[in-house]
């Protein structure tokens, strides 16, 4: 289908119209002198960019499947639209306690890793930014237009993502609709490039083979042929790094990213790899010394809301329990080794002590309830309140806890009682219950 | 399809393809406006392209092009009557370091410069110790890029007086 990104330079002089631009500064293709840009660079890039991307990608809409918006106050960015049937059908499993943190640490670790090599991707064919005519035919808007959606799409994506997990919210949109949206305009615009532009990759790779550009040193780093694309310079200077060396430094960086996101992901002593990652810090070696997600304060929750006149409230329609803290403590106990991971990407294990949720339900005589809404002793803001499904809070594992590690939880981790579920996304798991109301739809 | 072509500008697969992608683009579009910030969504999309292409890719080529100039330095020193010594570029061992740093920077800068407001609320630890963490790593990179260009240097010497002797 590539009929119209080739170099073709009686097309290139023809004059268009209004859209005539003079051949000077960027405009000229001989402003554009480095001899490692062209079509080979690009694929090379693209080989590597594209699986990160698409990794990224399905965790991202896993995610959205595990958030379970389809219950109640569970959506964020209003209704799922067309797609709500899909994600009514799609059921987050609760067997592998470790799955959603293996699937945000993807998310987490590929979009990092993405980085430099976009970056590099988007230096590599800079020049056809800027290339004359600016539209050579209707096809050709097309494209132009779809890769403005392409890069616009990516880079905000991208900068979104980065910014929140080091919560940093320097604009006036909600992130997280904001961020699934924008990536629909990214990976529509993506497929459309990728049908387009493959044709370019396998003509780069029949004609210059995959990896033998990486066997030249400097001395014999030269452009490739001018017209194999827009994007070759006409007028290339003397290469100052080998295309091995360029390809080094990009997946060089992109592996040091890789780890130091790991680091967050993993946990445990390999944390202190996440130099620069917001959850790469250890926070002691007591008890509740693990990583936090919104303390007490910031919850706007105090010792006393959380003190002895504390109760849990239960109810099912018209039955109602309410139990103390030492009420809950007489039930059976049941204790599980189990991860908590957070939609940024970063996961701790622990050990967790309290009354299985199950239980609660047969308190009330709600074994067969459809959905468990917890709310927090929190008054307002985001995940104050979180919706669970049967197969959810009736996973053997599904906890109310009141312990962690064979303590009491301290006030920042949920005092006096907390949600874990299996694999269930980090903020799910309500800290400072206040009522549980089981419904059956 | 020949007919088609020359008015398009390509066969009917791109134009259907392309229209696919921009309804999908379309559909984002409406969420996005129902949302009821699209507004400064839109300021952003753009803003990031223009920031990306504008700004920091033009601001990075000026800088690598400084130091290839900086680095043009003939570290050798040469024999007399012998032919001149190979050269022992520094211009990657200046400008590798100077990127991989840079490129930290722009990942991390909200904690690096401690603009992440939400961060003590949300994780309960003090925000302010990424600005020395990047300074000890971008250190390191000088460090251990200076070493490895000690090392090719002393080498290069090395061969270039062992062949000239």
């Amino acid at each position: 289908m590539e009929t119209t990104g080739r170099g073709d330079d009686a097309a290139a002089d023809r004059p268009a119209g209004a859209l005539m631009i003079p051949e000077r500064g960027p405009f000229d293709r001989g402003f554009w002198r480095s001899p490692l840009r062209g079509p080979w660079l690009a694929s090379l890039i693209s080989a590597a960019l594209l699986p990160l991307i698409l990794i990224t990608a399905l965790t991202g809409f896993f995610s959205h499947v595990a958030y379970e918006t389809e219950l109640t106050g569970n959506a964020i960015g209003g209704s799922d639209g067309f797609l709500a049937p899909v994600y009514r059908v799609l059921d987050w499993p609760t067997g592998w306690a470790w799955l959603y943190a293996v699937n945000q640490g993807l998310h987490i670790v590929a979009g990092f890793a993405a980085v430099p090599l976009l970056l590099a991707k988007l230096w590599a064919v800079i020049p056809k930014l800027w290339e004359r005519p600016a539209v050579r035919s209707v096809a050709h808007a097309v494209e132009r237009l779809s890769l403005l959606l392409l890069v616009g799409g990516a880079l905000f994506v991208f900068v979104t993502g980065i910014f929140n997990i080091q919560i940093y919210y320097p604009w006036k949109f909600s992130f997280v609709p904001s961020h699934y949206y924008a990536s629909f305009i990214f990976l529509g615009a993506l497929a459309f490039h990728i049908a387009i532009k493959l044709g370019v990759m396998r003509t780069a790779f029949r004609e210059n083979g995959v990896l033998r550009p990486l066997r030249r040193d400097l001395a014999e780093t030269v452009a490739e042929a001018p017209s194999a694309s827009e994007s070759v310079a006409t007028n290339p200077k003397p290469a100052t790094v080998s295309r091995r060396g360029f390809v080094a430094v990009v997946g060089g960086t992109s592996v040091g990213l890789t780890v130091m996101m790991a680091g967050q992901v993993i946990g445990g002593p390999l944390r202190n790899l996440g130099v620069l990652a917001p959850r790469g810090r250890q926070y002691g070696s007591g008890p509740n010394d693990f990583q936090i997600n919104k303390t007490a304060t910031s919850a706007g929750v105090t010792a006393t809301d959380a003190g002895p006149g504390w109760v849990l409230r239960v109810t099912a329609g018209d039955r109602e329990e309410i139990l103390t803290r030492d009420e809950l403590l007489v039930m059976k106990q049941a204790t599980h080794k189990l991860p908590i991971a957070c939609v940024e990407g970063w996961t701790t294990t622990q050990t967790w002590t309290g009354v299985p949720l199950a239980a609660l339900a047969r308190l009330v005589g709600a074994e067969n309830a459809d959905e468990l809404t917890v709310e927090s002793l929190q008054e307002s803001g985001s995940f104050r309140d979180a919706s669970l499904s049967a197969d959810q809070f009736g996973n053997s594992r599904a906890l109310l806890a009141l312990k962690v590690n064979g303590v009491d939880l301290s006030l920042d981790h949920g005092f006096p009682a907390r949600v874990i579920v299996p694999a269930l996304p980090g903020v799910h798991n309500t800290k400072w219950v206040a009522t549980m109301t089981f419904r059956s739809t | 399809m020949g007919h088609f072509a020359k008015i398009y500008g390509a066969g009917p697969l791109h134009l259907l393809s392309g229209v696919a992608s921009l309804v999908v683009a379309a559909y984002a579009v409406v969420k996005i406006r129902e949302l009821g910030a699209a507004g400064n969504v839109a300021i952003w999309f753009v803003g990031l392209i223009i920031v990306h292409d504008l700004l920091l890719l033009p601001l990075y080529s000026l800088v690598q092009a400084i130091a290839v100039r900086l680095a043009r330095v003939d570290a050798v020193r040469a024999l007399p009557n012998a032919p001149p010594p190979p050269r022992v570029l520094l211009t990657n061992h200046l400008r590798i370091p100077v990127f991989v740093s840079a490129l930290l920077f722009l990942l991390f800068f909200p904690s690096i410069l401690q603009r992440n407001d939400g961060y003590i609320g949300a994780s309960g630890l003090a925000a302010d110790v990424y600005l020395e963490r990047w300074l000890a790593l971008t250190a390191a990179l000088f460090l251990l890029s200076g070493m490895l260009y000690a090392i090719r240097l002393g080498r290069s010497n090395a061969a270039y007086r062992a062949a000239g002797s």
